[in-house]
């Protein structure tokens, strides 16, 4: 079983990140359980949510605190929370940032990864909203939900053009991926 | 169909299958879901029923039961406070043998203000007269409103079922839930026809003064139906498994209990936690195994000691607390076996309220600490500050 443990703040879409990575997990054939850490909701207030996968049903039900990996949707949360409490030795952390993952201060037994994700969601879907861009990258270097499976929970989740640019903004930061690491 | 849905949607999609009459419900989290679902349903045309804003949970209890009484199928979602301010309602329906079903998303009562789960709601209604069901996983919360229309329906039972899923932890989970056709399902329940309803052509009154040369005999029927139910909710899972090819248990299900020694006995989503906890601690070679408890209204005593006849200790998990005795479930596992031949040890722990997380390590840690032990109403993870001397697991 691999666990994803998602950081962000209320209105970045943290809680539909988690659900749209279970949903191409199931896609492509596996088994997921996603399910959110709500705080008393309310926009800007720090969020977590988490996603299972497995070739086998996910019976467990308790929250994730040692992720092998994890994605920050925010990078200002880093000096506010311990974002990577928990982390497995080796595991990975993907932190949406226009710096350098060394400039980020995290120290972490894992490696961190940058990707410009507001950026692109700016310049594709024209809102700072960048959890589907993030979940192309996430699935380009780890290779654990495939790019296909991502493509289809996000036009089941938004169908019409909105899902359309959400889609082609995960597949710039698909391909970007593909120029920085490849794991 | 395989579909992978919140929890919340999947009872959604089965009440709609259920094809009740009649929908009221008051939004409180972490119900809300449903409730959407369901009114977004109804809005694109594919449910049927009546659906009617109330204006609290009071008025939703109330129009459920005003329906059912006048012959529909009602239903009905609520938590916490909700359940509280349905709580005079509930009653009632027991009392008039109306068969409505609601759904509860289990969460902790205030003060202080807690939204997160727990199941100290549910626990306040175990005198109501309702038959009380617990659902481990999203499918059998889903999988639980048929069986529930049939088991209360059935003209010998006549009762209120109230399906508990935990607040969060179930409803707001997205996982693979299979639902079935309107076809399958109708080809289980059939529609809902009372024998007697309020009818202008046949004047009843429901709930009306019983005094006390009757009232005692109401009360006693109450009581033989829940027992009567007993045998009828194995049936009922069973003839689901027939049709569905799916079983989640009768009044229990038991998890490697065939050797076990030491048994963790609990109810809803922490099952899950726990067949991974048991898997772990059966790697090491310990004997333990899972006693759920499915059906916690009717208190299913038979059914638990016929599982026992070999069990050494039981390990009773519950997340509510009756200030005051202690926990609930433990006492009612204690004199399930009080003055029984065998009488296996019972350990009582409280666990969860108000949201806590149960990672599987304090689930193993307890296991292991509380060996040999005499162990009552002991909090497991509270924070060290807090935590009596002694205080076998804490944060």
């Amino acid at each position: 079983m691999k666990e994803i443990r998602l950081h962000g703040r209320g209105g970045q879409g943290v809680v539909t990140a988690a659900e749209i990575i279970g949903q191409a997990a199931f896609a492509d054939g596996m088994f997921a359980l996603a399910f959110p850490s709500f705080g008393s909701e309310r926009m800007g207030a720090p969020v977590q949510s988490f996603v299972k996968i497995s070739d086998k049903p996910i019976r467990a039900r308790n929250q994730i605190h040692e992720p092998d990996y994890l994605i920050v949707q925010d990078s200002t949360l880093i000096s506010m929370i311990d974002v990577t409490s928990g982390l497995k030795s080796g595991g990975l952390v993907i932190v949406d940032s226009e710096r350098k993952p060394e400039e980020l201060g995290l120290k972490i037994d894992g490696r961190v990864l940058t990707i410009p994700a507001t950026k692109i969601a700016m310049e594709i879907i024209g809102r700072p909203v960048q959890n589907t861009t993030l979940l192309g990258y996430f699935a380009a270097v780890t290779g654990l939900i495939s790019f296909d499976g991502v493509k289809k929970a996000i036009e089941e989740r938004f169908p019409g053009l909105i899902g359309q640019k959400n889609v082609q903004a995960a597949q710039k930061a698909f391909e970007l991926a593909g120029e920085v690491v490849n794991v | 169909m395989k579909m992978m849905i919140e929890g919340s949607m999947g009872v959604a999609y089965m009440v709609m299958r259920c094809r009740p009459n009649v929908i009221a419900a008051y939004p409180i989290t972490p119900q809300t879901h449903i409730v959407e679902d369901l009114s977004q349903f109804k809005a694109d045309g594919e449910l049927s029923g009546e659906f009617i804003n109330v204006e609290s949970e009071f008025g939703a209890a109330s129009v459920v039961l005003g329906a059912q009484a006048a012959g529909a199928r009602a239903y009905s979602a609520t938590t916490s406070q909700g359940l509280l301010l349905m709580g005079e309602v509930l009653f009632n329906m027991a009392g008039m043998r109306l068969p409505v079903v609601i759904t509860v998303a289990n969460r902790a009562i205030s003060a202080p203000i807690s939204i997160w789960n727990d199941h100290s709601d549910a626990m306040v209604m175990r005198d109501s007269g309702w038959i009380m069901l617990f659902a481990e996983d999203n499918q059998e919360a889903a999988d639980m409103h048929p069986q529930a229309y049939k088991i209360g329906e059935n003209p010998e039972i006549m009762l209120p079922v109230m399906i508990n899923m935990d607040g969060f932890i179930l409803t707001h989970a997205v996982e693979t839930v299979d639902i079935p056709s309107q076809k399958e399902v109708d080809e289980f329940l059939p529609p809902y026809k009372p024998e007697e309803y309020l009818n202008v052509e046949n004047p009843l009154t429901f709930g009306n003064l019983a005094e006390p040369q009757w009232y005692m005999e109401t009360r006693y029927k109450l009581q033989e139906t829940q027992e009567d139910a007993k045998a009828l909710i194995e049936k009922i899972a069973d003839e689901y498994k027939g049709k569905f090819g799916r079983y989640h248990g009768g009044l229990i299900d038991t998890y490697r209990m065939d050797d076990a020694e030491r048994v963790f006995v609990a109810m809803g989503s922490i099952i899950g936690t726990l067949k991974d906890v048991v898997d772990d601690l059966r790697a090491r070679g310990e004997k333990v195994g899972i006693l759920k408890i499915r059906s916690f209204r009717p208190f299913p005593k038979e059914k638990i000691r016929e599982v026992c006849g070999h069990v050494k200790e039981l390990l009773v998990l519950e997340k509510a607390i009756s200030f005051g005795l202690g926990g609930v479930l433990q006492e009612e596992l204690r004199s399930t076996f009080y003055g029984q031949k065998h009488q296996p040890k019972v350990l009582g722990f409280v666990l969860g309220l108000g949201g806590r997380d149960i990672p599987p390590k304090s689930l193993i840690k307890l296991y292991e600490v509380s060996k040999g032990k005499e162990i009552s109403n002991e909090f497991v993870d509270l924070r060290p500050e807090v935590a009596p001397k002694g205080s076998l697991v804490t944060l």
